[in-house]
């Protein structure tokens, strides 16, 4: 049995230790926001928050979880994650849109580290979130207008 | 005809008059089956049927009958539901289609219910190959008139209905924000009215006034995407997060080498794991079956399969460059051939060329996958995909059914690109759940497995021939060499040795050329191929725009000024590159260390042209602009019109710098994102769209930005560089981008 805190709540897991946190949260907890995308920690589809710093699900052993706080983008909440979903809407960014719970993850986590991003600790922080549809750009200007918003608010 | 279709629409209404309730109108988008009429009748919300109600008319009737595959439904409870047979991946077909109809009806389009089409098994036996088909920019160009069509029908039934209850002419009355209104009476919301007007006979088609472009409200106007919230917060369901109760998890190893199979495994001690179910032989492959997908994964690597390797066995990239290069001479069939070109090369100085492009893989971020329950109730399946009506025949044939007995439950998808009109993984996930009859079960491909086993986009050789005269094109011969899509999937579209989507962008061609001849041939290599983004109209748009670009240069023309000369005729494709031109600050003469590539076509019944922009030196190539100009006539959803653009550059950027698939020994070389890469967010420069306002008829715009992108840098790079790079990815001819 392990045992951590999953959005909030204390959740126990009876799977063996090197099964990765992606597949405990799919297909044993039904949490499926979180994406497999390549299982290798290469497209960023599967990014979660591990005490609050964004992590490769696919590649994450639930033995190395016990104890801590994971964030998925179910239980995604706060202003910063408000302001970047309303800035997400508001720039109209999605298209297929399987990557996107991952660029969500990434980008809140991006800006509660640096809450005023130029373009390049946005490349930065943001090119390990592949989207095949392309919508970098406007994951860049929805980033951009979510520290605005935020900026405004403090 | 009309005869039959009268006819259609009184079983119709006899058929779903005891059902009772709201409003149901049904039009048909894509391939006409019959007359072109709507057909309007009543049914309660049961939109399924409905459905079944009016195919069985129309089965009744004959062939020649309009059978409907889109259902406008008005509920007494004033749900306004849109069943529509096109998948969403991400192009936005579902809320320009939703934009449409609310024009026409008088309603918000954020009311309008956009739901997925079940296969119509009616529509299975009575309609061709086309019917089900979401690809090659087709959605809004077939939906919009009969979308328009089916919306002003109900509204002018929903007004009739009103214009009795208040017993005034129906002129009197106009609908707005989904009531009728009437300047005495008031007004009556569509809910009140839907019962009423499902009893009222079908107007004429003559009757029916569709709005003018100047009235639009809905249409060409700013709307947010009505999948964009629920995308942003992890809340939509794609087929591979489809969840039943007691379903269990499949992993699958396939032969490495195309085409091949199982020789032999050893299961009992994949067994021998906890969590482990079955293991299942697929033939091609073999699939573990565990309660957890992980699980299933890692017991693959205890099956120690043994392999007959089949007749791929010794293909590689040598062999399939080779099988192009030997298919030279092969005349092929004949695309378009004006004047006489032999004597017009003969007059002049000609110039020849010899172009190729890359194998590619399609990388859907979500990978293959699907859902499938065997029973006796029959069979069903989830699954992200472009053909439902593939996946029902795939999934009857691999459970050994009618399809008749196949529920095809299609869900939204982690993007398609061509992909996901093949349907092997539905195929596969059926014979593994036939094993297990009762248990739904859940097939995920590896990423891996989804590089190795893909249909990629055909390698091709492109033979070029061509003379100047009087500084303008006099001759010109284009002949594309490469294996065929369509002979695979679809042979019956391949006629006198011509595959139609091997001549986009020929069969289309731009340029007024009085000495033409454009060809293809088809040559198999002993590789897989499949429908790629743009499919060839990027393999042809490269050679070609390449080759006028080497043409204009012996003639010491502008490559802008030189097409412009050619393109008299087609006025929205001029105008696109004028304004390509002007927005990207076009000269013949940049500084030093920048330079300029040009691109133009028309494609999907839209114009395209490309600016690219281009610094640096050959070692570091720096890209530092896209700019786009695109006439794609009525707009429906602007903002999307961009951000298709957009993403599909992206996605031909991705060809065109250095992705390519290679194959060893029949092997796939490559496995992942790693070693096929798709741009990174750095990689990305900046991109322009200038849209051309424009009345003309929608469009497509799913694929139209991709063709042009790796023409327009590689004519950068020879700008720049003076090295004409001639073959697909350009880094392989030893240059490099930063």
């Amino acid at each position: 049995m392990i045992d951590f805190e999953l959005n909030g709540e204390r959740v126990e897991v009876d799977a063996p230790g090197d099964t990765p946190l992606l597949w405990i949260l799919r297909d044993d907890l039904g949490l499926t926001g979180t994406k497999f995308g390549c299982g290798k920690s290469l497209c960023g589809a599967c990014t979660i928050h591990l005490d609050g710093t964004p992590v490769r699900s696919c590649q994450l052993p639930i033995a190395e979880i016990a104890g801590r706080k994971v964030t998925t983008i179910e239980g995604l909440g706060g202003k910063v994650a408000l302001a970047v979903q309303r800035a997400w809407d508001e720039r109209q960014v999605v298209q297929c849109g399987y990557c996107q719970s991952g660029q969500v993850m990434a980008a809140t986590a991006l800006l509660v580290q640096n809450p005023k991003p130029d373009d390049a600790a946005i490349a930065n922080a943001m090119s390990g979130n592949l989207c095949r549809c392309g919508t970098y750009g406007r994951v860049r200007d929805a980033i951009h207008a979510a520290a605005r918003t935020l900026g405004d608010e403090a | 005809m009309s005869g039959s279709s009268q006819l259609t629409r009184r079983r119709f209404l006899e058929v779903s008059a005891f059902v009772g309730g709201g409003l149901v109108v049904g039009c048909r988008i894509g391939k006409e089956t019959g007359p072109a009429a709507a057909l309007a009748g009543a049914a309660n919300a049961d939109g399924a049927a409905a459905t079944s109600a009016a195919s069985a008319a129309g089965r009744a009737g004959g062939d020649a009958l309009f059978v409907p595959n889109a259902w406008i439904e008005i509920g007494r409870d004033g749900a306004i539901t849109l069943t529509c047979p096109r998948n969403e991946m991400g192009q936005d077909v579902h809320t320009a289609v939703a934009m449409i109809l609310a024009e026409e009806l008088e309603v918000d389009p954020r009311e309008v219910a956009v739901v997925q089409a079940p296969v119509d098994p009616d529509a299975y036996t009575n309609s061709l190959l086309g019917a089900q088909i979401t690809g090659g920019s087709t959605s809004i160009r077939d939906a919009w008139e009969p979308l328009r069509r089916g919306g002003a029908t109900a509204r002018t039934l929903l007004i009739a209905a009103a214009a009795a209850r208040w017993d005034v002419p129906a002129a009197e009355c106009r609908a707005e924000s989904g009531h009728v209104l009437h300047p005495a009476h008031g007004r009556l919301r569509y809910a009140e009215l839907a019962e009423a007007a499902a009893s009222l006979p079908a107007p004429d088609a003559s009757a029916i006034a569709l709005k003018p472009a100047s009235g639009f409200r809905v249409i060409g106007k700013p709307l947010a995407r009505l999948d964009g919230a629920d995308k942003a917060r992890g809340r939509t369901r794609y087929g591979i997060d489809v969840a039943l109760p007691g379903m269990l998890h499949a992993a699958l190893v396939q032969c490495p080498v195309l085409g091949g199979s199982v020789a032999g495994f050893d299961a009992e001690a994949a067994k021998k794991r906890a969590g482990v179910r079955a293991v299942v032989d697929l033939g091609e492959g073999v699939a573990v079956v565990a309660d957890r997908w992980f699980t299933a994964k890692a017991a693959l690597a205890d099956l120690a399969v043994e392999w007959n390797e089949g007749p791929n066995a010794s293909v590689d990239s040598d062999s399939i460059r080779t099988a192009l290069d030997q298919a030279a001479d092969d005349p092929g069939a004949v695309i378009q051939h004006v004047g006489d070109p032999n004597a017009a090369l003969g007059r002049g100085v000609a110039v020849s060329a010899r172009y190729s492009t890359q194998l590619l893989a399609h990388m859907t971020l979500e990978p293959q996958n699907c859902v499938a329950r065997v029973g006796a109730e029959g069979v069903d399946v989830w699954a992200s995909t472009q053909f439902p009506q593939g996946a029902q025949a795939i999934a009857a044939e691999a459970a050994g059914v009618a399809p008749e007995r196949v529920r095809v439950h299609a869900q939204p998808i982690g993007g398609g690109f061509g992909r996901r009109l093949d349907v092997d993984f539905i195929g596969q996930a059926v014979k593994i759940a036939k094993a297990m009859p009762g248990t739904p079960i859940k097939l995920v491909w590896s990423r891996e497995e989804d590089v190795t086993h893909d249909f990629y986009r055909p390698p091709s050789l492109h033979l070029l021939r061509g003379s100047v005269a009087n500084g303008r094109i006099d001759a010109f011969e284009h002949k594309l060499i490469s294996p065929s899509v369509t002979a695979r999937l679809f042979p019956v579209f391949v006629k006198d040795g011509l595959d139609p989507f091997m001549s986009e962008g020929t069969a289309d061609f731009s340029y007024a050329i009085p000495n033409l001849d454009l060809r293809s041939v088809i040559r198999e290599v002993g590789v897989r191929v499949g429908y790629w983004r743009s499919v060839s109209h990027a393999q042809n748009a490269f050679a070609i725009e390449c080759f006028v670009d080497e043409l204009a240069h012996s003639a010491r023309q502008d490559p802008v000024a030189f097409r412009l000369a050619m393109l008299g005729e087609l006025p929205r494709q001029a105008a696109v590159l004028e304004r390509a031109a002007k927005v990207a600050g076009y000269s013949a003469k940049p500084g030093a260390g920048r330079a300029f590539g040009v691109a133009s076509m028309q494609c999907y019944g839209s114009h395209v042209a490309l600016i690219a922009v281009l610094s640096g030196k050959a070692e570091a190539l720096k890209i530092e602009g896209l700019h786009f100009a695109v006439d794609c006539g009525i707009e429906i959803h602007p903002d999307q019109v961009e951000a298709q653009i957009v993403g599909a550059a992206v996605t031909g950027l991705m060809g065109a710098l250095r992705a390519k698939v290679t194959l060893a020994k029949g092997r796939v070389e490559q496995s992942n994102f790693d070693d096929f890469p798709i741009p990174r967010m750095y990689e990305v420069p900046p991109i322009t769209v200038a849209r051309i306002e424009s009345d003309a008829a929608p469009g497509g715009i799913g694929e139209v930005g991709t063709p042009l992108v790796a023409p327009a840098i590689a004519n950068a790079v020879f700008a720049l560089t003076s090295r004409r790079l001639r073959s697909l990815p350009l880094e392989e001819g030893g240059v490099r981008f930063i």
